[in-house]
């Protein structure tokens, strides 16, 4: 009787390990991506002519002599799609039903520990963040022509944004702190040679950056609250920067 | 001035019908260096005899003594009183079968950890016993040693929220003996083993870095250090995995 065909079965699945690796590099991006965002977004804090060069900038204007607004539709698109699989991978570690929420909530309140409760302060915001941050990402992949000091304040004020960015700013500077403060310890990277140092260090350095890019957040929006509401009767009405505004009439 | 401690004990005998799930509080004069473990103790002679609670070495060294004091888990025979407010709760460690009141069955629960993830050396031959061991570095033997130190007491179980929610995980305590036996030149096993017995969500995929465990292990255990570890070498072991696969086509 010829032997049966056969052919070798994976001992094991490859998949968790990447699994991981791919919630953390998300985050990693995703947090490092929010840094510099948040830079962009505080040029109104120098000029509304600064606000408008970033804004174009990201459009092309200075590589291609004009605006190539979907460039920024196709960059929101990839943070969007970076964001979905972060999240996909997040709902692995959600409690997923009453017992683990039970277990979890039970176990916190208990032993009333520091790095437990920064856990489930990043599934809560990490779950607010699952509807707020699409309402943002769409308006601006659909709209990315409407970025610009005039056109944003106007959303933030009479388009009535500032709410949710306000909540979206403290949800995502606490999320991404407290997450990339978490990536340290869980891939080992710490600023000291032993655990508790290390640790201490991490925790100032979390806090240092939260409170900065908080203030920096807050600045910029209310900067952005202020000129739209002067904006108002205007709204509308696009940008022009200075040096492009035809001389008043003699 | 001494104290006169307000202690609440967990009572439950699971195995008496008649049993159910209660608090009973007792009041007892505190004495200098009193223990957790002179403390139950009075109180079993005195007021409540059918009181059970485990204890075997009162030095920190068995781990039978584990239980949740005032909401964390800790060796009773290593918590000083005074280092207590006078209210003192004391309850079951959580995440194991519960024999009665303070008493739990933390001895199945980590004879099948053992099973499951073969924590013994896995030496490559037979060895001959005429023979000198093969020296072992001294740095080495103190960093398996420091590894060793674990008592299997079950606290870092009952300090990890991961642990609480799903039952299934190995916990540090299991991914602490793998980081051991990975360390050891005398266990022939290499990742690509080792990946077959942590490397999931059950293993150290599922640990979520609450750090509960690092900072409630009574034996102080480097178990950060250990977790993420093994977290690299287990990621770099799963990439390895991918290219294998096409190796093999
Ligand atoms: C829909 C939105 C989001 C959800 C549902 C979400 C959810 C989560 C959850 C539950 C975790 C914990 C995962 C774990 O314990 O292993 C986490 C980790 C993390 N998140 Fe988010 N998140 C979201 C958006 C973001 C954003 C916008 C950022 C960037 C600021 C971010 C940065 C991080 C980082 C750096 C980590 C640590 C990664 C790791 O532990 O491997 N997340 N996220
Ligand atoms: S690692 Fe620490 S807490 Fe866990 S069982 Fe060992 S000694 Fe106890
Ligand atoms: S770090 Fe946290 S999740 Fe991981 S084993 Fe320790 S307590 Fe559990
Ligand atoms: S009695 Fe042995 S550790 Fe407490």
């Amino acid at each position: 009787m010829p032997a049966p065909a056969t052919h070798a079965l994976p001992r094991v699945s490859h998949w968790p390990a990447m699994l991981d690796l791919a919630q953390s590099l998300s985050g990693l991006l995703l947090a490092l991506f929010m840094w510099f965002h948040m830079c962009f977004v505080s040029a109104i804090l120098l000029s509304e002519d600064a606000a408008w060069i970033v804004a174009r900038f990201f459009e092309g204007y200075f590589v291609f002599g004009r605006a190539l607004p979907w460039l920024v539709s196709v960059f929101v698109a990839l943070i969007s799609s970076l964001l979905a699989v972060h999240a996909l991978l997040a709902l692995r570690k959600f409690p997923a039903d009453w017992a683990q929420y039970r277990a979890i909530a039970a176990h916190s309140d208990r032993t009333r520990h520091g790095d437990t409760l920064l856990w489930l302060v990043q599934v809560a915001t990490g779950f607010a963040m699952f509807f707020l941050a699409p309402v943002h990402l769409y308006t601006m992949m659909t709209r990315p022509e409407l970025i610009g000091p005039f056109e944003s304040a106007d959303r933030v004020w009479s388009g009535f944004y500032w709410p949710l960015y306000l909540i979206l700013l403290f949800m995502v500077e606490i999320h991404g702190g407290v997450g990339l403060y978490r990536l340290a310890l869980k891939w080992g990277w710490l600023p000291a040679r032993n655990t508790r140092d290390g640790r201490r260090r991490l925790a100032l350095a979390k806090w240092a950056l939260t409170a900065f890019f908080l203030i920096l957040g807050l600045a910029s929006l209310g900067a952005y609250m202020k000129l739209g509401h002067s904006h108002a009767p205007l709204a509308g009405e696009p940008y022009v920067p200075s040096w492009l505004r035809a001389e008043p009439a003699r | 001035m001494s104290r006169t401690l307000s202690i609440s004990i967990f009572r439950h005998n699971p195995r008496d019908p008649a049993s159910a799930p209660r608090m009973e509080t007792h009041e007892l004069a505190e004495a200098p260096g009193m223990t957790l473990f002179i403390a139950l103790n009075r109180l079993r002679e005195s007021v409540a005899p059918d009181l059970s609670f485990d204890f075997v070495c009162r030095a920190g060294v068995c781990g039978s003594c584990a239980m949740v004091i005032n909401g964390r888990p800790g060796l009773a025979c290593r918590t000083l009183t005074a280092a207590l407010p006078e209210r003192i709760s004391l309850h079951p460690l959580p995440g194991f079968a519960l024999i009665a009141d303070l008493s739990v069955d933390t001895g199945t629960w980590m004879r099948e950890l053992a099973e499951r993830l073969e924590t013994w050396v896995h030496l490559a031959a037979e060895p001959d016993l005429d023979l000198l061991e093969a020296p072992l570095s001294p740095g080495l033997a103190e960093e398996i040693h420091e590894l060793d130190r674990c008592i299997e007491c079950g606290c870092c179980i009952a300090a990890c929220g991961t642990a609480q929610m799903r039952p299934g995980f190995v916990g540090a305590v299991g991914l602490n003996k793998i980081a051991r036996f990975r360390l050891d030149p005398a266990d022939s096993r290499d990742d690509a083993d080792h990946y077959e017995l942590i490397g999931n969500d059950q293993g150290i995929f599922g640990c979520m870095s609450l750090m509960g465990c690092e900072d409630l292990c009574p034996k102080e255990l480097p178990l950060q250090a250990q977790l993420a570890w093994l977290r690299r070498g287990m990621a770099r072991q799963g990439l390895r995995g991918i290219f294998d696969k096409k190796d093999k086509k």
